[in-house]
């Protein structure tokens, strides 16, 4: 009989918690925090910071791409644009200075396809077994060790291409072959990006819903035609996106090159022989004793540039073609 | 009452060898050599309790798709169906009814080995297909899918055009016909040809809801398939594009068989012929209750637990 019936409005005691709750109810509309006097100056702090942090990297890239327009600008100025565009011939720490491009682009481009060569059958193997084919313990193991292979330093490929690859290319191709070839750092480039490929294909490929593989088993069809017929079609901005991604890793891909490349800047030269990556030039050029007003200093830049807007390109290239054949399932 | 039960089993048995030349004139692969002389269905069948709850009393003189006994299905250690006996009639509609977590879609799945696909699931029991037991390890999974076709339960058109949609079965099973023709056809089955016929390179995902089911329909029946399994084809669909699966239903059983779980009451009594009751018990284990004629099963049921789910005594 004592016990506490809610009574009519009001009591006093449910006066103040319908006030107290009235507060709490208004404070949460406050539209904004700031100049509400609430905020403390360490709050302000710790908000400014983070904002820092959080502009910190566009602010670098954009202080890196207004150098870089800025040297390469400078550098037109002397060199015109049909010398360094309109040329195959590169020399630039000769006496008679030569600044073709495509001798670059040509070692640049023949890496990457070599290594796109490998990796591709490669990375969608991996990728079609560890989705489709992998028990989960055994894709718990497998994923994560494919994936430490990305962050072995790119150093250990281009000494593994000397020791282990080179020589087994020369076995092959003949001890005229010499040990600095693109064959050989193409071939560690492509295995740089298995892993690139492998685990974002994959992670496309599991994406398709499972109702789809069931509609296709409900057909009579086997595995590998559920696995190449519907999952990786299914899956295919993805694998695109993640082979556009791998390539310009490839585009980009320096130190390898740099030590197993060879240093021969040679437009139309075969996969046996040594040439020069955009990347590998930039490493010879800022080695060393360049100064900072020579033109080799600037052509530095203009290479650069050229490698950036290439990356640049297959980055854009990758995310257009990832919405633009992106299937909505759900 | 058993009695009656081999007696409608044995009066189908010689009909059901003699009676099938569309496995033969078939364009796809002969049936297996292994398939013996039939012997006596029926004969030296264990009959579990549950049979008991079979009716018997079927009217007419019909052959049997399928013929299960004593199918159980297990995901790990957990049991999901218990001993189910009963007969799939040929060229007929059987519902599989009963409320959520009973196990009708898992039994469902278990007449075309589609749970071999869930890492885990066990099935024991037998499922007599054409005189072979088709949870048998060694008869070929791809092989009975491919005779036994499913529909789901949401629509899952494969992101390609309505054609490659339609010709993605016969493709896969080395068809070498006129394709265009088997498309056509597919898609007239499934009552869907009149609304795509101008836009057949248009993706099937871009269909609505009702077409897109239409569309898996069609697909199924691409294949030629001798049965089709549809687990609640019309549960993600309005009730306009419900009622044209349903009509649907009713067409395609005149060429096939037809095994359909739902758990909406009125659709079972419109487009079944026979109607399986299933229920679980407090340790969720899914039994049968009761298997008969649909009208039987809805005017005069023979348990009481099928009764009071019928008038919608169950939640």
């Amino acid at each position: 009989m004592t016990a506490q019936v809610p009574g009519p409005p009001g009591g006093p005691a449910q006066d103040s918690v319908r006030s107290l709750l009235a507060e709490l109810w208004r404070e949460r509309l406050q539209p904004s925090r700031t100049g509400s006097g609430r905020e403390t100056a360490a709050g302000r702090l710790i908000h400014g910071a983070l904002f820092l942090t959080a502009t910190l990297s566009a602010f670098v890239t954009i202080g890196i791409v207004l150098v870089l327009i800025f040297e390469t600008v400078e550098f037109f100025r002397e060199i015109p644009l049909i010398d360094f565009f309109g040329s195959t011939k590169w020399s630039a720490l000769f006496a008679e200075k030569q600044f073709g491009v495509w001798a670059l682009v040509w070692g640049t481009g023949m890496i990457a396809l070599i290594g796109l060569i490998v990796a591709i059958p490669l990375g969608l193997m991996a990728a079609v077994f560890l989705s489709e084919y992998a028990p989960p313990r055994v894709r718990a193991v497998v994923k994560p060790i494919l994936e430490v292979l990305a962050g072995v330093p790119t150093v250990v490929f281009g000494y593994f291409a000397l020791v282990s690859v080179s020589p087994v290319i020369r076995d092959i191709f003949g001890q005229d072959v010499g040990i600095y070839n693109a064959l050989s750092a193409g071939i560690v480039v492509g295995l740089m990006i298995v892993p690139i490929i492998a685990s974002l294909s994959e992670d496309a490929m599991r994406a398709v819903p499972r109702s789809l593989r069931e509609g296709a088993y409900a057909l009579g069809s086997t595995r590998m035609e559920v696995s190449l017929r519907v999952v990786v079609p299914a899956a295919f901005s993805g694998v695109v996106a993640s082979i556009i991604l791998a390539a310009s890793r490839a585009v980009g891909e320096t130190m390898a090159v740099t030590i197993a490349g060879g240093g021969n800047p040679q437009f139309g030269v075969g996969p046996l022989e040594a040439v020069q990556t955009m990347t590998a030039m930039i490493v010879q050029l800022s080695l060393g004793d360049t100064p900072t007003t020579s033109i080799e200093f600037k052509v530095l830049f203009a290479v650069a540039m050229t490698l950036f807007v290439l990356t640049l390109a297959m980055n854009v290239v990758a995310q257009w073609v990832s919405r633009r054949f992106r299937e909505e399932y759900e | 009452m058993a009695r009656n039960f081999f007696t409608v089993m044995r009066s189908s048995a010689p009909s059901s060898t003699a009676a099938r030349p569309s496995s033969s004139s078939r364009s796809t692969a002969p049936p297996p050599p292994n398939m013996k002389e039939a012997p006596a269905a029926g004969v030296g069948v264990h009959l579990d309790p549950s049979l008991e709850a079979v009716r018997h009393d079927l009217t007419e003189d019909i052959e049997m798709a399928l013929e299960l006994r004593e199918v159980s299905a297990f995901y790990g250690t957990f049991q999901a169906v218990d001993k189910i006996s009963l007969p799939i009639p040929k060229n007929r509609v059987t519902a599989l009814i009963g409320p959520s977590g009973c196990g009708k879609s898992t039994l469902l799945r278990c007449l075309n080995r589609m749970n071999d696909l869930i890492p885990g699931a066990r099935v024991e029991g037998e499922i007599r297909f054409e005189e072979r037991n088709l949870i048998d390890p060694t008869v070929d999974a791809v092989e009975v899918r491919r005779r036994i076709g499913m529909v789901f339960q949401k629509p899952n058109p494969f992101p390609k055009s309505i054609y490659e949609n339609v010709a993605f079965g016969a493709r896969i099973n080395g068809y070498s016909g006129d394709m265009d023709r088997l498309v056509e056809d597919a898609l007239r089955r499934a009552a869907l040809w009149d609304e795509v016929k101008d836009e057949l390179d248009k993706s099937g995902l871009a269909l609505s809801g009702g077409q897109q089911q239409r569309l898996c329909i069609a697909r199924a029946i691409a294949v030629q398939p001798e049965i089709i399994l549809m687990d609640e084809p019309a549960s993600a669909l309005d009730p306009v594009a419900t009622l044209k699966i349903e009509d649907l239903m009713r067409e395609l059983a005149e060429h096939y068989t037809i095994v359909v779980v739902t758990h909406n009451m009125q659709q079972a009594g419109r487009v079944s012929d026979y109607t399986a009751f299933l229920l679980a018990g407090e340790e969720r284990v899914g039994r049968l209750v009761e298997f008969g004629p649909t009208q039987e099963i809805f005017t005069n049921p023979l348990d009481q637990r099928t009764e009071d789910y019928i008038t919608g005594r169950y939640g």
